[in-house]
């Protein structure tokens, strides 16, 4: 059973302080608990919110479910992921999200068997001007080449 | 012509991110003018200016801020900093080069509408940018130019920033509205306007990075000073994200109703070598694309781009160049509106799998002919049937990809393989 830490306990609590209607505290809060779960949300963790939060599980369940950077299932380490739409897409970013997953030995949203990375595909990220560019997990790498990003990740422990 | 900065002049200077930095460059100087004017008097001002929202709409801001009721009820200021249309780029090189400048523009802005509590809403994804507005915010506070009593004028105004969570439609103002409330981020029908009725429902104004930070300009130099730049419907200046197959993408601040193809020449130092110009899509990825042909009667205004069927938008210009096929591209859009349509209408959440269906199955060369009709037909029912405009904009891309390169379309069926690059699309991407 998923319980935040005190520290997380505290910041939910701080996020539920923090605006006139507690529900606009899901969102925070969400990403909290997801960090404290390694990347990802399961039942257990709606559950706890929604006993902390003192908010229904469906209300924090089609929030969980709604937004695309809240994960369902777990992701490696370092959550790859690279921008395809067209910006990226006119400067090979299709063929580098490939191109990782070829050297890396796993499909798209799998992790890999050291348990170190996931890569996802994903959508616009605003980096268009300096596509290619692919996210791990909060920062960007722009400007780059199926070399440059594996190097980049064959650097990551 | 060339680029004409007035947002940016000082970008290129790491420590104009700082308070210190910003205020060096005359940074917070307009702000105790502001706060001596009578907020109805900048109201004036920003409507004189002829400012249009520069987040994709183009609405004028100034009379959105009218629209707000006259009552002293507790009225919210909510920056758009969602910053999804695809090909868009500018809000976030203004978030994490000039942060105190949003900030400024916010205060100023709050003033004159009467808010008290203002919302910076960013982009789940934009965790840099977050970290440069939330530090800024707090050098603000430090400084008294947030809070209470704001430079010892009486007026008060807290600032805080809301972390999406990864859903294009948050950038539609009302789908906004509702993530910030703790919801799915849908869109609400209008009216009631969010100015009526919005956060809480409490009247709110919604505006863009971009159109916030130029209302300081206006407030500082005047209304006539900011018209001297762009058209006369079309005021000011606008930054131009400009991605895809040109020698120097990136952020360009230029007058409106600048020629599209000087942008890409001049400024962004023309295609890369060996190849030629073939479509442009000039306002982000829901606007119809553009031909070469097309491309050199366009300039960067509003009613320039309307007239050849287009749109501003937010001033993403996306570039293609001979050697990408439209067929692939197409696909790459019908299936990015297809995942991000929020579910709530049929035509949209029907009509955007549709099309990605079809195009996918065109691409996977098993497709008909009448497919490519039946794209058309498809698209032309998606059109203004549905609460926000995500359904035209999927269906906006779609119609004129395919009746601008048709023969591509056409092609691809009969061969099950790509016009430009000969290739089938499994050849092309795996």
């Amino acid at each position: 059973m998923f319980k935040l830490s005190e520290q997380g306990l505290a910041n939910v609590k701080k996020e539920l302080a923090r605006y006139e209607a507690k529900e606009s505290a899901i969102i925070p809060s969400l990403y909290i608990a997801q960090k404290e779960n390694n990347g990802f949300i399961t039942p257990d963790i709606i559950r706890h919110l929604s006993q902390v939060m003192e908010i229904p599980e469906a209300r924090i369940n089609e929030v969980f479910k709604f937004y695309t950077m809240f994960n369902q299932e777990p992701v490696g380490k370092y959550h790859v992921q690279v921008c395809t739409n067209i910006s990226c897409a006119l400067e090979g970013g299709r063929e580098m999200a490939s191109h990782i997953c070829k050297e890396l030995g796993v499909k798209l949203n799998e992790v890999t068997a050291d348990g170190r990375f996931t890569v996802s595909k994903v959508e616009c990220l605003g980096s268009c001007g300096t596509a290619p560019m692919m996210q791990v997990n909060d920062t960007y790498h722009e400007k780059l080449t199926p070399e440059s990003a594996m190097n980049l990740l064959r650097g990551m422990r | 012509m060339a680029e004409t900065k007035v947002l940016t002049e000082f970008y290129h200077l790491p420590e104009y991110q700082t308070l210190a930095g910003y205020k060096a460059k005359g940074g917070y100087e307009t702000l105790p003018k502001a706060l001596k004017m009578q907020p109805q008097a900048i109201i004036d001002e920003v409507k004189a200016s002829g400012l249009r929202g520069r987040g994709g709409a183009g609405f004028p801001t100034g009379m959105k801020w009218g629209f707000l009721p006259k009552n002293g009820e507790p009225r919210y200021l909510l920056c758009n900093a969602d910053e999804g249309e695809p090909g868009t780029f500018k809000d976030r090189m203004m978030m994490e080069r000039a942060p105190h400048q949003l900030i400024e523009g916010m205060i100023i802005s709050a003033f004159a509408v009467g808010s008290h509590k203002g919302y910076i809403y960013v982009r789940g994804e934009y965790v840099f940018p977050i970290e440069c507005l939330n530090k800024a915010i707090k050098e603000a506070y430090d400084a008294g130019l947030l809070g209470k009593n704001i430079l010892g004028s009486g007026f008060d105004f807290d600032l805080d920033v809301y972390r999406g969570a990864g859903a294009y439609i948050c950038g539609e103002e009302t789908g906004m509205i509702s993530s910030l409330e703790g919801l799915k981020g849908q869109p609400k029908l209008k009216p009631p306007f969010p100015a009526v009725q919005g956060y809480l429902r409490k009247p709110t104004i919604v505006n863009n990075v971009e159109t916030l930070a130029a209302v300081t300009y206006i407030v500082k130099d005047g209304a006539q000073t900011y018209r001297k730049h762009g058209t006369e419907k079309s005021a000011g200046t606008k930054l131009f994200s400009v991605s895809g197959n040109v020698a120097k993408p990136g952020n360009y601040e230029v007058p409106l109703g600048y020629p599209l193809l000087d942008l890409i020449n001049k400024e962004c130092g023309g295609m890369k070598p060996g190849r030629k110009l073939k479509a442009i899509i000039p306002g982000g990825s829901s606007a119809p694309v553009l031909t070469a042909e097309e491309c050199a009667k366009a300039n960067l205004d509003y009613e320039s781009l309307a007239g050849l069927g287009t749109m501003l938008g937010s001033g993403a210009v996306i570039v293609m160049d001979d050697s990408q096929c439209m067929v692939d591209m197409l696909g790459v859009l019908t299936h990015f509106y297809a995942h991000e349509s929020c579910g709530q209408c049929t035509p949209c959440r029907e009509g955007t799998g549709w099309l990605n269906k079809i195009l996918h199955s065109i691409l996977e060369g098993r497709g008909r002919l009448q497919d490519i009709d039946l794209l058309v037909k498809v698209a032309d029912n998606m059109k203004g049937k549905t609460i926000c405009a995500l359904s035209d904009a999927a269906a906006l891309p779609v119609l004129s990809f395919v009746t601008k390169f048709r023969d591509e379309f056409e092609f691809y069926v009969r061969e099950g393989r790509s016009k430009v690059k000969g290739t089938t699309y499994a050849e092309m991407h795996h």
